[in-house]
């Protein structure tokens, strides 16, 4: 019996859930429709003046992808919890934070990543020039991992209580303010011909600050809702 | 050892305790004399914990789902060995179902089939027999000697009599 090493399992954990998400699409799809029905609202209920459009590109498309990445969240434990796979999380023979970065990533790839490669074709409607089509998408790539990681800790302190989709929203959306922050200022600073490394260094700062202390504090906060 | 007891005695609590799910509120768990708080990652190597919910996927089948606890307890289990297991507990040509079609004693059996492939010492079993038929209570007694035979340890709750050959029981009541 060969023994599994951390990456292993931190392998293993990613390709199950994209395993179980791949039997479940609708799921995925919800998510990622709804990130593409809000933003084409946006030109459809403002008219089709294109200065007033461009402005505001940026800002719609990043609230759109916070608010979807929200509606996904509820779901990152609570079928795992549901059916008893969480306690055997918690028995693995290594650390539960390398469990919980598998499914962060996992959410990650089925919520954040799908909604980065479709925006430049959402971009389009709103008239942005091909330049900062490019940034958005940078800057989502950048961005949206740091909603998954917080998103988790909220996710996890929630687990198992009423309302908890509701809940989970008002705990994680305040924290994901910086990111939006500057994810928007991203591409308004390309679009107005300033320099975008200010905006973009940030976004990978708050990424890396993340990737170290959420895994750990989701575990704790995963922990806690066990007992 | 079997632990006993009424509805409501707490042995789900004390198993659950000795897993280190809950913090004892008195007392400490110790394993081969040290805290399991201390011990951490490598008490769950040497533990294999099956609970009343049976920790498998609907979406997956008896295959993937047996490969895939194996690998969340830490260690890979080759796809002879997965169906080798699930062929002892009695579910051959089941292999590729996805669990969502089986029947209740059925998952049970996907979820039992765990032991076969663990290398695990101590075994803590959650009422192990729920839902089960008489062949596999008779198999459950037989997978339970051959582990004590092992060298290792079984803690189970149950409400029916199991008798292990060849060991006398400890039993625990708790009232």
């Amino acid at each position: 019996m060969n023994k599994l090493s951390l990456i292993g399992l931190f392998g293993l954990v990613v390709r199950r859930d994209l395993l179980l998400a791949m039997r479940r699409r609708a799921d995925v799809l919800t998510t990622l429709i709804f990130f593409v029905m809000v933003v084409s609202l946006f030109p459809l209920g403002v008219g089709p003046e294109m200065d007033m459009l461009r402005k505001m590109a940026s800002g719609v498309v990043w609230v759109a992808a916070l608010l979807a990445s929200m509606l996904s969240l509820p779901r990152m434990f609570s079928a795992d919890h549901a059916d008893g796979t969480l306690e055997q999380m918690m028995l693995a023979p290594q650390s539960l934070s390398v469990l919980v970065l598998g499914k962060i990533v996992a959410h990650w790839m089925l919520s954040g990543l799908p909604l980065a490669l479709i925006a430049p074709v959402l971009g389009l409607q709103f008239d942005m020039p091909p330049q900062a089509l490019w940034i958005l998408v940078l800057a989502l790539l950048l961005g949206t991992p740091v909603l998954s990681m917080i998103g988790a800790v909220g996710a996890a302190l929630t687990l198992g209580l009423r309302g908890g989709g509701v809940l989970v929203s008002l705990l994680v959306l305040p924290l994901c303010i910086p990111v939006l922050i500057f994810g928007a200022g991203a591409v308004e600073a390309v679009t107005s011909g300033m320099s975008v490394v200010s905006n973009l260094s940030f976004l990978g700062a708050f990424m890396l600050f993340a990737l170290v202390f959420t895994p750990f504090v989701a575990a704790q906060a995963l922990r806690i809702s066990m007992e | 050892m079997q632990v006993q007891g009424a509805n409501g005695s707490g042995k789900t609590s004390l198993l659950r305790t000795l897993c280190g799910f809950i913090r004892p509120d008195e007392g400490e768990i110790r394993w081969r004399g040290k805290r399991v708080g201390d011990l951490g990652e490598d008490y769950h190597a040497e533990l294999l914990y099956l609970g009343h919910l049976n920790a498998i996927k609907d979406e997956l089948n008896a295959l993937e789902n047996l490969q895939m606890s194996a690998g969340m307890a830490g260690y890979q289990v080759t796809e002879q060995q997965a169906i080798a297991a699930l062929r002892r507990m009695g579910l051959q040509r089941r292999e590729h179902l996805p669990v969502r079609v089986l029947s209740q004693g059925q998952r049970r059996r996907v979820a039992l089939a765990r032991l076969l492939t663990s290398a695990a010492h101590l075994w803590i079993l959650d009422e192990p027999l729920t839902a089960l038929d008489v062949g596999a209570v008779g198999l459950m007694q037989e997978l339970i000697g051959e582990h004590l035979s092992n060298g290792g340890m079984t803690i189970f709750t149950t409400h029916q009599p199991l008798q292990v050959a060849g060991v006398e029981t400890r039993q625990l009541t708790l009232i």
